[in-house]
């Protein structure tokens, strides 16, 4: 079997055309569904950081000056993607009175890898459970072993003219040594 | 049939490729080690059936996930078995990969030409972690929604694009609904897909490999049935030891569902993780993208390299050396991660809340006759035995205690200046609130203002006199106050002791005792000067109480410290509620299953 001659010149100015034409529309065309799907998918960061939410943590008188920290429940308004949560549950906070009007906010979450950190009553001083990170009572970092890059995060304390405690609550990146907040 | 087989191989050439595959001899012959690859097949066959299976009855939001797990784990026929299935057949993935690595590396199966092979098994590594994160998430109890938050966390310390990473996966700053449907589409769509081709280049790489090595006896033995046999036999020791853990266990575990806001200390990665875990703890402050991602990415990079190490001279010792440190640091960590944890007390009584709190809503989803639209959370945040402890702890124990602590089991520092509230209005309590001897001590009125107050000196003098008859007549007294409380666990004492009670109130009512003079009691005429007896320690009575201790029917005046909780609204009406019904044990009970 004889193979059939090539009916043109490969080096022609229309072969170039073609196989431009031909890699041109076949890569457009199997771009344009993962860009809107890339679009789509990457919308969570083109939304705008939220300032913080403020909340009622509660009346300063719940607080005793001599009491050690004690964990509130964030509970705040929050759209959940499709749905609206009027009391949803976003965190919590660790309360500490330190004077005849003020206080002291911390974030629960641990700078390290975000877990919650409890209160050691009898050593005084906040322990991460999951990395064993240690923090002092104004959240800095106690212990060399820790691997917490920083204290933990204080938050914004306003005391209203009622007596009532409002704390900014706001979440801040982990792992890093500035507090930086989340988005 | 012969017809039909014709006619398809006519159109596919399928025949020529079945042979080729399945009856060419195999140089040296069938060998057992060449059955971990089709091991490793397997599994991921058992991943993908269970899955879809699983699949079929999920659902992924956060008000469903847990709920739909549910479904599938106590209610859908079998579903348990294939839950748990997958669950142990992912871990098996894991191990039976690392084994097969390790494998490659010991008798040379990653030189030329299978460095794709290698490199295909290597990938799967990353793969196989990554799902089983998105994984321990979508059932969106509490140690997947924790245990998976630090893997998130430390993706994004990754320099540079690891902020934006984290916040892709999440689908927002924080776990939302869109956590859940894009863990979904990762952990069933994208991910597995990955395996698959990685899988398919693997088993390519390895079948050309294994033509290509001459080992100078050409034996008979070809894939069917020498092979196959021994790959069957494998894997069938391996679903059979599955389904044995599984039916022992009772199937993969399920805990509480997610809280974000709720303490829990008790998350820990899966066991193959552990070891990552453990050296992370080497890490102090800010050196930590040393452990999560320089040195696992050196390591990383040795084992891309291995294949042209291992051509080197002295380069295969080099290899198989590196491989053995590497194995005995992980089993090292891993056996340090254990001991740490078992001789970690808090950890241990974190662990033993945690599985509290999975039984709990198992018994309230019971006893509500399944799981409200709302969700299964919603239950644990309507139950006064879970919330009570963590709003006692909160509002109260700042004077108040719970069996000499605050409520969660927690020892106070201070010490207490309102009485101990545990049984309160119980006939133990009020016993010993009339006993000379414990009234004023911090367990009663010893902290507070009432220490010198009018019900002290009356127990100490005039009880501490009483003759036996007196006694008697108190002790009637007390069990017809305490029924006012109509506490749930005394109910059926109270009915027993009806006549007592009945006597008990007459004797109130009498002033034999002198409760009247300044205690009000149901129709009285008296100015009191002292809380009302009448329903004394009900929820009713509770509830009113907290909204304003202040109140004449109360303290009035005389009120010590006490806030006005309801009545200044420092906490919501269902906080109150839940305090007063854990208070006074009104809730579903949690049976003991030890």
């Amino acid at each position: 079997m004889s193979v059939p001659k090539p009916s043109f010149n490969p080096t022609g100015r229309r072969p170039f055309l073609i196989r431009l034409g031909a890699a041109l529309l076949g890569f457009l065309s199997l771009l344009i569904a993962p860009l809107a799907g890339l679009f789509v998918v990457t919308d969570p960061l083109r939304r705008s950081p939220s300032a913080g939410h403020r909340v009622k943590i509660g009346a300063l008188a719940l607080f005793g000056e001599k009491d050690p920290p004690r964990r509130v429940p964030i509970l705040a308004a929050r759209q959940n993607a499709w749905t609206r949560d009027k009391e949803a549950r976003l965190g919590a906070v660790y309360i500490q009175r330190t004077g005849p009007d003020t206080v002291r906010a911390l974030s629960v979450v641990c700078p390290h890898a975000g877990c919650y950190v409890d209160f050691d009553v009898e050593q005084d001083r906040y322990l991460c459970p999951c990395h064993h990170s240690y923090f002092g009572l104004q959240g800095q970092v106690v212990s060399d072993r820790s691997p917490s890059p920083r204290g933990l995060d204080e938050l914004e304390v306003e005391i209203d003219g009622n007596s009532e405690i409002w704390v900014v609550f706001q979440q801040f990146r982990s792992g890093i040594k500035e507090k930086v907040p989340l988005g | 049939m012969k017809r039909l087989v014709d006619w398809v191989d006519a159109r596919t050439d399928l025949r020529r490729a079945i042979n080729v595959a399945l009856f060419e001899p195999i140089p040296g012959g069938a060998r057992w080690r060449h059955a971990w690859g089709s091991l490793l097949v397997f599994v991921f066959f058992l991943q993908v059936v269970t899955g879809f299976v699983l699949w079929t009855a999920y659902s992924p939001s956060t008000i469903t996930a847990w709920e739909s797990s549910y479904y599938l784990q106590k209610e859908l026929g079998g579903g348990w078995l294939i839950r748990g299935l997958h669950h142990f057949s992912a871990q098996a993935f894991m191990v039976v990969l690392g084994l097969h690595i390790a494998q490659m590396i010991v008798f040379r199966a990653y030189r030329a030409p299978g460095e794709i092979g290698f490199w295909a098994a290597l990938l799967l590594l990353p793969v196989g972690m990554a799902l089983s994160v998105t994984g321990w998430m979508l059932p969106y109890d509490q140690n997947g929604f924790w245990a998976a938050r630090v893997p998130l966390n430390l993706l994004a310390i990754t320099p540079g694009v690891g902020a934006s990473l984290r916040e892709l996966a999440l689908g927002g700053a924080d776990a939302s609904h869109l956590t859940l449907t894009r863990f979904l589409a990762l952990h069933a769509g994208l991910l597995p897909a990955t395996v698959l081709v990685l899988l398919v280049l693997h088993r390519r790489s390895r079948w050309r490999q294994i033509r290509r090595v001459s080992t100078g006896e050409i034996g008979r033995a070809s894939y069917w049935p020498d092979q196959v046999l021994r790959n069957a036999l494998l894997w069938v020791v391996l679903v059979v030891g599955l389904v044995g853990l599984v039916w022992t266990l009772g199937g993969a575990p399920l805990g509480a569902p997610a809280d974000p806001s709720a303490t829990y200390s008790a998350a820990r990665p899966e066991w193959f993780f552990l070891f990552l875990y453990q050296f992370l703890k080497l890490f102090p402050g800010g050196t930590e993208v040393w452990g999560a991602v320089v040195i696992p990415g050196l390591v990383l990079t040795w084992l891309i390299l291995a294949p042209f190490i291992g051509k080197t001279r002295g380069g295969q010792r080099a290899n198989v050396i590196v491989l053995g440190l590497l194995a005995v640091g992980m089993l090292i960590l891993t056996i340090f991660a254990w001991r740490e944890d078992a001789r970690d007390t808090q950890f241990q009584m974190a662990k033993a809340a945690a599985k509290a709190q999975s039984e709990r809503i198992l018994t309230l989803v019971d006893a509500a006759g399944g799981i409200p639209p709302a969700g299964a959370l919603s239950l644990l945040q309507a139950d006064p035995l879970t919330q009570g402890p963590r709003l006692f702890a909160q509002n109260c124990s700042g004077c108040h205690r719970y069996q000499g602590l605050n409520g969660l089991g927690q020892p106070v520092e201070e010490g207490a200046s309102a009485p101990d509230l545990y049984q309160f209005a119980g006939r133990a309590w009020l016993t010993g609130l009339l006993t000379p001897s414990e009234v004023d001590s911090p367990h009663y009125f010893g902290g507070t203002a009432f220490a010198k107050g009018k019900m002290v000196r009356f127990v100490k003098r005039d009880v501490a006199e009483f003759n036996e008859e007196q006694a008697e007549q108190l002790r009637r007294v007390i069990l017809a106050v305490s029924a006012e409380a109509d506490l749930p666990w005394q109910k059926e004492i109270d009915a027993q002791d009806e006549a007592m009670i009945i006597a008990g109130r007459e004797l109130i009512a009498d002033e034999t005792m002198q409760c009247v003079d300044c205690h009000k009691f149901h129709e009285h005429d008296y100015e009191p000067s002292a809380p009302d007896f009448t329903g004394y320690g009900s929820r009713e009575w509770l509830t009113a109480f907290i909204q304003d201790p202040a109140h004449e029917r109360f303290y009035g005046k005389r009120n010590d410290r006490m806030p006005q909780f309801g009545l200044e609204q420092w906490i919501t009406p269902e906080a109150m509620g839940l305090i007063v019904d854990w208070l006074r044990g009104d809730y579903v009970p949690q049976p003991d299953r030890d």
